[in-house]
């Protein structure tokens, strides 16, 4: 059974399973492929993790329909689904530091964060839905007396998940915890450049005592195994999370196939507005973190900022100051807060969507290069005098480069924050909150802060409006995604009409 | 209740199964225990020999005001809006970890004090407690308002749940951790402070529960324990101006008492769970054989000591014979006697009182007509002291007997026959409670009617007693109001606020009618 032995800059150890995770043992790809997961701090090898085809997730789908019918779904109550769910926070609880270390070394991110952010927030996610197993209710439903009319909130069945790099141990929770409390069982992908923390956790899946097929996890590529769940007839359905064209192309195959359902979290450009009697210090801080946090690799990123017009020179100081004192580097060294961006491939991306707003006559006023040193570093750039057409100001950028702009008419600023194929999120800061409040139920988002960014929660759904996806996670929302709902109608005296 | 100034803080009992139990005896507020202000205590027997158990504090009115204080400062710094539900749920959570590790002490106290059978009160009372602190766990962070539509760019109206504040609960003494977790796990979970009076009848797992919940981690304050009597404790709390809500379960008369005393002083609210008289409907399509079983088994658990007991069986006059010669063996056929016994399914009831009072029903039974078809069993040789009473059939019922219309707490089924389904019907509705009921039948039809023309709370189909902390259970007409369990049961510790909150609107000055 091949492992990695992992030793981490900060004297941490762990062993990984780098084989693909399927009826809570541990096998090889059935063509014996594998693939590398690089460091993006060094650019360095990590090891070779099993990389599943097509037939693997045939295997994989037949366990989890197997578990589906004989140990999961309506044959375990859901106190029962909760008491396991509650187990596997709790174990995740007492492995943050090996959780977050692994997630670092694979990612990229700070482990300081890693541990009080990402791994935390798996606990928190599997207790909070751990709480929904046992409550997610149908309705009888008053007709007249002729009838006896009831729902029932079934699970789906076996469900694909495919996730992504830029949170994998949150992403993995977030698409488990609901899921698995619904009395779903799972097939899921984890992205290429991350395989290794979600393999950790499957090792705390076994120990909770899940049932074998309940959650099987594969290591693989999205053209080969992320197409084959999207495609599998024997899915019932998938759950994406990524970039809105890989997201077009989930939908597709699961409408050729089976049309399984399809819920997706995608890309967005998020709109942070500045009006003038915003408590400058702290929004311009607000919109560092926006932008900056886990290098600008957020869905909901708040990658254009609009100041008003008569505190945008003061605003921009600030913002300035506060991007350039960001502590960049090492992840592993406890301060840190910007590591490297999470490839080759991405760090390219990002340069290239740089040269290109310069090309545009875009300013910047930060940055605008790579960082220095092997790993994929670039540095946090704000580009002003931004052309509101150009494809910084329009397209996802997933990096740690914003474009600010001022504005003077409200009805103006609404219009162009307004003016995206995406709507995933937005911020607004102003000291007059209910003003805030008004400007926030204008604009066309699934999750609005107000005076804050990046702020979420287990209890509160989170989703895109428009090309940001469909459906929401989260809160008792995502239960909607796991749930079929059965309608049944009692006869009590109505005769047959013929 | 007695004064005793030098009352030993702690008291050590030891079970039949030679395992020695280590209790607090005093009145526990801001998590520690004290002799009550007063110095009272009270004593309890073991109901299997009559004998004495312990002595443990009563308090007085000092001591409900003391835990009042306690627990209004608990909610207002440490508790209600400064405590997150993860922390609340944490706590809770906690707590029914260490409950379960104490399950076997915690079952052989309850059953020393209450007289159940051992193994009912680990795998029936305190499982089902610890499930049902985990239920609540899990909605601590779930309790949600509304935002409804208002006029767009003016106005957001929303509502919230908030928590109601500091919470009387007055349990009874037929299942005493089940019923301390049916109150207290909803209440703490929304973010409420309690202070609770267990049973004068069953004082003793109460301290224990108090006391893991100190390690469990909760403020002090919080969970506030005042045993004592009910016209002192109970009376204090249901009229106690600083206390915001008085829940009750126990007999109806008593609920109307704390009804008045809780309109009489500062119109808290309130919710009861009071007495039954349970109908058991029994169609000749049903299989006679099950109903029978679980006929059996709604009138003698717990020695038919419960709110929902299914105490008139009402069977269609066809198959009456039959049903009743099964459930003659079936009353023969389980074990009566030391609750520490693994095969034992009745033990004593609670106190000699209600011993009287069942044996007194049993005679009024026999005076007005009825006719017992049951032989009297024998107790056990060794305990002829404790408070037996034998499994008993009555045939040949009917309404204005007093065993047919009044609740008699024990192992006692009155039996009636009815013609058809409204019979039936008008039967099982036939008394002032509304409580359960229970419909075997197999025609799926008819189940669908009668459990809809039923007015109980809870109606049974092809099955009894069967709860679940998923399912609100409560009572209909005099059988109380309010739904413990489920979503409904953490509703009842929670009170809307609605919010309407202008971002858009100007108001003018002055109003008439052409500008309004």
């Amino acid at each position: 059974m091949p492992t990695l032995n992992l030793t981490f800059p900060n004297g941490g150890k762990s062993t990984v399973n780098t084989d693909l995770f399927i009826n809570n043992k541990w096998v090889p790809a059935l063509d014996g492929k594998t693939f590398a997961t690089i460091n993006p701090t060094t650019g360095k090898e990590i090891g070779q993790v099993a990389e599943a085809s097509a037939k693997d997730i045939d295997v994989a789908v037949k366990a989890a329909r197997a578990a589906y019918e004989t140990s999961w779904g309506e044959k375990v109550p859901g106190f029962e689904r909760g008491k396991l769910l509650l187990k596997l926070a709790e174990i995740v609880e007492a492995n943050l530091e090996e959780l977050a270390n692994i997630e670092s070394l694979d990612n990229g991110k700070a482990v300081a964060i890693a541990k009080a952010f990402d791994a935390s927030e798996v606990a928190a996610c599997l207790r909070y839905y751990a709480g929904w197993a046992d409550k997610n209710q149908g309705k009888t439903i008053e007709v007249n007396d002729t009838k006896f009319t009831y729902t029932r909130h079934e699970p789906i069945g076996v469900c694909g998940q495919i996730i992504p790099w830029n949170f994998p141990l949150l992403m993995f929770a977030w698409k488990i915890a609901p899921a698995l409390a619904t009395g779903n069982v799972v097939v899921l992908k984890t992205a290429e450049q991350t395989p290794l923390s979600a393999y950790k956790m499957c090792e705390f899946i076994a120990q909770a005592g899940i049932p074998p097929g309940v959650v099987n996890v594969v290591s693989g590529f999205g053209p080969v195994a992320g197409a084959a769940i999207a495609k599998h007839m024997d899915i019932d359905k998938v759950a994406f999370t990524g970039s809105t064209l890989v997201g077009r192309n989930i939908m597709k195959n699961a409408a050729e196939t089976n049309l399984k359902k399809v819920t997706l979290e995608l890309g967005g450009k998020s709109p942070n507005i500045i009006f003038k009697d915003a408590d400058l210090e702290v929004a311009a801080k607000w919109a560092a973190f926006g932008i900056m946090f886990n290098m600008g690799q957020c869905c909901c990123a708040g990658s254009r900022v609009y100041v008003e017009e008569e505190i945008y020179d003061q605003f921009m100081e600030v913002l300035e100051k506060v991007c350039k004192s960001l502590p960049k580097g090492d992840p592993f060294q406890a301060s840190t807060f910007l590591g490297p961006q999470i490839s080759q491939l991405q760090q390219d991306r990002i340069m290239a969507y740089i040269d290109s707003g310069k090309k545009d006559g875009a300013k910047v006023r930060i940055g605008g290069s790579k960082g220095s040193g092997d790993g994929y570093f670039v540095e946090p750039t704000i580009f002003t005098d931004v052309n509101p057409d150009s494809k910084i100001a329009r397209e996802e950028i997933f990096g740690p480069v914003v474009v600010c702009s001022k504005f003077k008419d409200e009805a103006d600023l609404l219009r162009i924050a307004n003016d995206s194929m995406y709507g995933l999120a937005a911020a607004v800061f102003s000291r007059d909150v209910s003003r805030a409040i008004g400007t926030a139920h204008k604009l066309n988002a699934g999750t609005v802060w107000v005076n804050c960014y990046n702020q979420l929660n287990s209890q509160v759904p989170f989703g895109g409006y428009k090309a940001s996806g469909i459906g929401r996670e989260l809160g008792e929302y995502a239960l909607t995604n796991y749930t079929n709902v059965k309608a049944v109608h009692v006869n009590l005296t109505i005769p047959c009409p013929l | 209740m007695t004064v005793v100034t030098d009352l030993p803080p702690r008291v050590q009992l030891t079970a039949p199964s030679g395992r020695k139990i280590h209790l607090p005896t005093g009145i526990f507020i801001d998590n520690t225990f004290s002799p009550a202000a007063e110095h009272g205590s009270i004593t309890t027997p073991n109901p299997t020999t009559g004998k004495h158990l312990a002595r443990v504090s009563a308090g007085t009115k000092l001591d409900v005001d003391r835990a009042v204080i306690a627990a209004r400062k608990a909610f207002e710094t440490t508790w209600g809006r400064n405590s997150t539900p993860g922390r609340r749920s944490a706590a809770l959570l906690k707590w029914a970890e260490l409950i379960e590790n104490n399950i076997q002490e915690l079952a052989e106290l309850e059953s020393l004090d209450n007289g159940k059978p051992v193994w009912a009160a680990r795998d029936v009372d305190i499982v089902d407690s610890v499930a049902c602190l985990r239920y609540y766990a899990g909605l601590a962070d779930k309790i949600e308002g509304r935002t409804i539509e208002q006029v767009e760019g003016k106005k957001l109206a929303f509502t919230r749940s908030e928590a109601i504040g500091v919470c009387g609960q007055i349990i009874p003494w037929n299942y005493p951790i089940q019923m301390f977790a049916w109150k207290v796990a909803p209440a703490l979970a929304a973010g409420n402070t309690v202070v609770i009076k267990p049973a004068e009848q069953t004082p003793l797992s109460a301290l224990r529960l108090a006391e893991l919940s100190i390690e469990a981690g909760f403020p002090p304050g919080v969970i506030n324990v005042v045993n004592g009597l009910g016209s002192t404790v109970g009376e204090s709390i249901s009229s106690h101006m600083d206390i915001d809500k008085v829940a009750f379960t126990g007999s109806t008369v008593t609920g109307k008492r704390i009804m008045t005393s809780a309109a009489s002083s500062n119109l808290k609210k309130v919710s009861l769970e009071l007495g039954g008289k349970s109908a058991v409907v029994v169609f000749e399509s049903a299989d006679l054989k099950q109903a029978a079983n679980w006929a059996s088994m709604a009138i003698l658990f717990n020695q038919g000591q419960d709110c929902c007991a299914g105490s008139r069986l009402l069977v269609q006059r066809s198959v009456h014979d039959e049903l009743v010669a099964m459930m003659v063996e079936n009353f023969e056929a389980h074990k009566m006697g030391d609750p520490s016994d693994v095969k034992t399914f009745q033990g004593p009831l609670v106190s000699k009182a209600q011993q009287e009072k069942v044996l007194g029903f049993i005679q009024s039974g026999l005076d007005q007509g009825a006719k017992r078809v049951t032989r009297e069993r024998r107790v056990p040789e060794g305990l002829e002291d404790g408070y037996f009473v034998s499994p008993t059939i009555f045939t040949e019922c009917e309404p204005g007997m007093t065993i047919v219309d009044e609740e008699i707490f024990g192992p006692v089924l009155t039996v009636q026959t009815f013609e058809d389904e409204a019979e039936a019907i008008f039967k099982a509705n036939d008394t002032i409670y509304g409580l359960g009921a229970g419909v075997f039948s197999s025609d799926a039809s008819q189940c669908m009617r009668v459990t809809q023309a039923i007015k109980a709370g809870t109606v049974w189909c092809n099955n009894y007693m069967a709860l679940s902390n998923a399912v609100p259970f409560g009572g209909m007409k005099q059988s109380g109001f309010g739904r413990e369990l489920g979503i409904e049961g953490i509703k009842e510790y929670t009170q809307t606020k609605a919010i309407h909150w202008n971002y858009g609107e100007q108001l003018s000055w002055p109003i008439d009618g052409e500008s309004s």
